[in-house]
């Protein structure tokens, strides 16, 4: 057998490897797009290219279902937890970073160990503390539940960061009288801006996914998030609206897919400079 | 005596020390806080204390969780509470050695930009610090005592009063059969899933950037564009869309898929086994995106010379991909790949959002594709089993935090912080 060809079956195998993949991974989207223009409501009915193409179940999603409300509440929940832990983190990290204090070295050892356990594991107890606390579905008791969340992990991510902006730029300044606070905001916070993007990444996305906080402490129908909102409306009645799910689902994957793809390579370099969770 | 003994000793009431050391303001401030301290929060820790104790003694006035909340905020009180009492000890103790060894005292001035100084980092911890003890470290220490409770849908307030019971629960969940089976079966799948799931994304997510990136491979942009989209889509609407995928009477895959191929409809939400198969399949797919893409990273940095000199030396493809290519990727994302493991250790929306943890399985109190993590959430939100499933919590914690701390006892940025 000749190098030429042996190179042309590596070649020929590697294509249909490649487009197998790409089979594999296209079809429940593609699937999951002809079914919300599908003129059923149910999944039997449900084909990969619909005949008599429908917008009814996109009609129905806004006009009959708490769709918009649930979009509107997730994107608002996202944002608010993405700016404040942005600033809780960001603070917290510096000091970690820049001072030697008490209690330091046991509290990088206490962040490190509750990064590990999943914060759900205590459901209950925090579904007890917003009751006791009367913030039971409310969508604060949800926020301030995600930003306690993320703050180990990431301060982490940003206290390694922090670690290689070099020490004599905080020396230079204070020498020329620049206050502790001057000093973070002017010089550190601007060098540091790639990793706080980051940070800013994983703030918005990590609630947007997240099912199991959602589904205990918001149980009224108007305050409910997408991911629960969703899948109630699947569960509850799966024969009769799958259709209108699957119109559902093209409208929350097309934006956030884009949005993610646009923005992929920030999560590579965050998630290898953390190195510590997937 | 020596000023430095009597001042720590005077300190025994916070204040005095400071008084001794004619530091007055500083002492009165002292006091003050004390006071309000004890104004504040004696009854509330009189009562907590008390709480946390007994669990109420008279139904229906007590409320055995509330005061068990009660209790967890009192002890964190105290706690804060003795932490200012020791500082008082250290700072009457501190100035009374400057004052032995003929040191001068700072001024009030001076004390105020020491507090400055020292406070900055306090300061800014405190908000993110304090945010993390209500709504991350109150839950654990709570799930951690209810676990040597008795807490269950039979045994629950307002109607009864809830009792401590020793490790009744970890013996009960060894012991009884049902639960002993359960917990055996259930931690025996967890292992099983996190390891297949995990290696099989890890496997195809290489071999796909491996094959993607050979320099005559055509539309490599396109294509790893369109392989990237599972990771680019929310999870959560992906494992939906393949709950209805796999429905056995009318999902597209027992229908659209092998029908044609005249295989029999497969009872993929029936039937555990093959569960467990669309469960990997789909995590599979859904994690082997992020794996390529870092992957891809590497290959990119890995020096081309390499290769050229393994060519002269006449290595063949598979030995340089074993030799080379390989050690390199596995050398540089290891940390992550592990990440990996622990996320899928814990991946609770697959589990649940695909079928519920079932299909339901004789002769135990877990579905049949549950997970440790998912098991919890049936037995507290489905099951009311509230005290048993903190037991299993605390189980589940053990296990991840003492693998994850012998992980970590390897990596550097642990060892130049002098940590471990």
């Amino acid at each position: 057998m000749s190098i030429k060809t042996a190179k042309r079956i590596r070649l020929t195998l590697s294509y249909l490897v490649l487009l197998s993949a790409v089979a594999i991974v296209i079809y429940p989207i593609i699937w999951v797009i002809g079914s919300s223009f599908n003129p059923g409501n149910t999944l039997s009915s449900s084909t990969i290219i619909p005949e008599n193409a429908t917008l009814a179940h996109y009609k129905k999603l806004f006009t009959e279902t708490d769709y918009l409300i649930w979009y509107w509440n997730t994107l608002k929940i996202c944002f608010i937890t993405m700016v404040l832990s942005v600033i809780f983190i960001g603070l917290t990290a510096y000091a970690f970073s820049r001072y030697k204090f008490v209690g330091r070295k046991n509290g990088l050892m206490l962040f490190l160990i509750l990064q590990m356990i999943p914060q759900f594991v205590a459901i209950l107890a925090i579904y007890i503390l917003a009751f006791q606390v009367g913030l039971l579905d409310t969508h604060l008791a949800l926020i301030l539940v995600y930003v306690g969340g993320l703050i180990p992990m990431n301060t982490y991510l940003a206290k390694n960061y922090y670690d290689t902006i070099p020490k004599e730029l905080d020396e230079s300044a204070r020498i020329d009288g620049a206050g502790h606070f001057r000093i973070f905001w002017q010089i550190i916070l601007p060098l540091s801006k790639p990793i706080l993007a980051v940070i800013a990444l994983f703030s918005f996305i990590s609630p947007f996914a997240d099912f199991i906080l959602a589904s205990i402490l918001i149980s009224s129908d108007e305050k409910m998030t997408l991911a629960v909102g969703l899948f109630n409306m699947i569960k509850n009645e799966f024969g009769n609206s799958f259709t209108v799910f699957a119109a559902g689902s093209v409208l929350i994957a097309i934006p956030i897919g884009l949005l993610f793809l646009s923005l992929q390579r920030y999560f590579i370099s965050g998630l290898t400079a953390g190195g510590t969770k997937g | 005596m020596t000023h430095r003994k009597t001042a720590a000793l005077l300190s025994i009431i916070p204040g005095v020390g400071q008084f001794y050391n004619k530091q007055f303001i500083k002492g009165f401030a002292f006091i003050f806080l004390a006071a309000c301290y004890f104004i504040a929060f004696l009854d509330f820790l009189n009562i907590g204390l008390w709480g946390i104790v007994t669990l109420g003694t008279e139904v229906p006035r007590d409320h055995s969780i509330f005061l068990l909340v009660n209790g967890v905020i009192s002890l964190l009180v105290v706690g804060i509470g003795l932490g200012f009492y020791f500082f008082n000890f250290y700072d009457a103790y501190q100035n009374g050695k400057k004052r032995d060894n003929g040191v001068r005292l700072s001024s009030l001035k001076e004390q105020y930009h020491n507090v400055i100084d020292k406070g900055f980092p306090y300061l800014m911890v405190g908000p993110g610090f304090l945010l993390l003890i209500f709504v991350v470290i109150f839950p654990i220490i709570f799930m951690l005592l209810l676990a040597f409770t008795n807490y269950n849908l039979y045994n629950s307030p307002p109607a009864k009063l809830v009792d401590w019971v020793g490790f009744k629960n970890f013996i009960e969940i060894f012991s009884l059969d049902i639960w002993r089976e359960t917990f055996i079966s259930v931690f025996a799948w967890t292992i099983i899933w996190t390891f297949t799931a995990t290696t099989l994304q890890v496997a195809i997510g290489i071999f796909l950037a491996v094959v993607l990136n050979q320099k005559e491979i055509k539309f490599k942009g396109v294509i790893r564009t369109l392989l990237i989209l599972p990771w680019a889509v929310p999870a959560f609407v992906s494992i939906l869309i393949f709950s209805g995928l796999f429905n056995d009477t009318f999902g597209a895959i027992n229908k659209d898929l092998l029908a044609p191929l005249g295989i029999d409809s497969i009872p993929w939400l029936t039937d555990p086994f093959y569960t467990k198969i669309a469960l990997i399949f789909i995590q599979s797919w859904l994690g082997f995106p992020f794996i390529m893409a870092m992957t891809t990273g590497v290959l990119q940095s890995i020096p081309g010379e390499l290769y050229e000199a393994a060519t002269v030396d006449g290595a063949s493809n598979w030995d340089k991909f074993r030799k080379i290519t390989l050690p390199m990727i596995l050398f540089t994302t290891a940390p992550i790949l592990i990440t990996q493991y622990t996320f899928n250790f814990n991946n609770f929306n697959v589990i649940y959002l695909f079928n519920n943890g079932g299909p339901a399985v004789a002769e135990q109190n877990a579905g049949g594709t549950d997970i440790l993590i998912s098991w919890i959430y049936n037995l507290t939100m489905t099951s009311a089993q509230y005290s048993k499933a903190a037991a299993v919590t605390v189980l589940l914690s053990l296990i991840i935090v003492s693998l994850a701390l012998w992980q970590f006892r390897k990596t550097k940025s642990f060892k130049d912080e002098g940590m471990i």
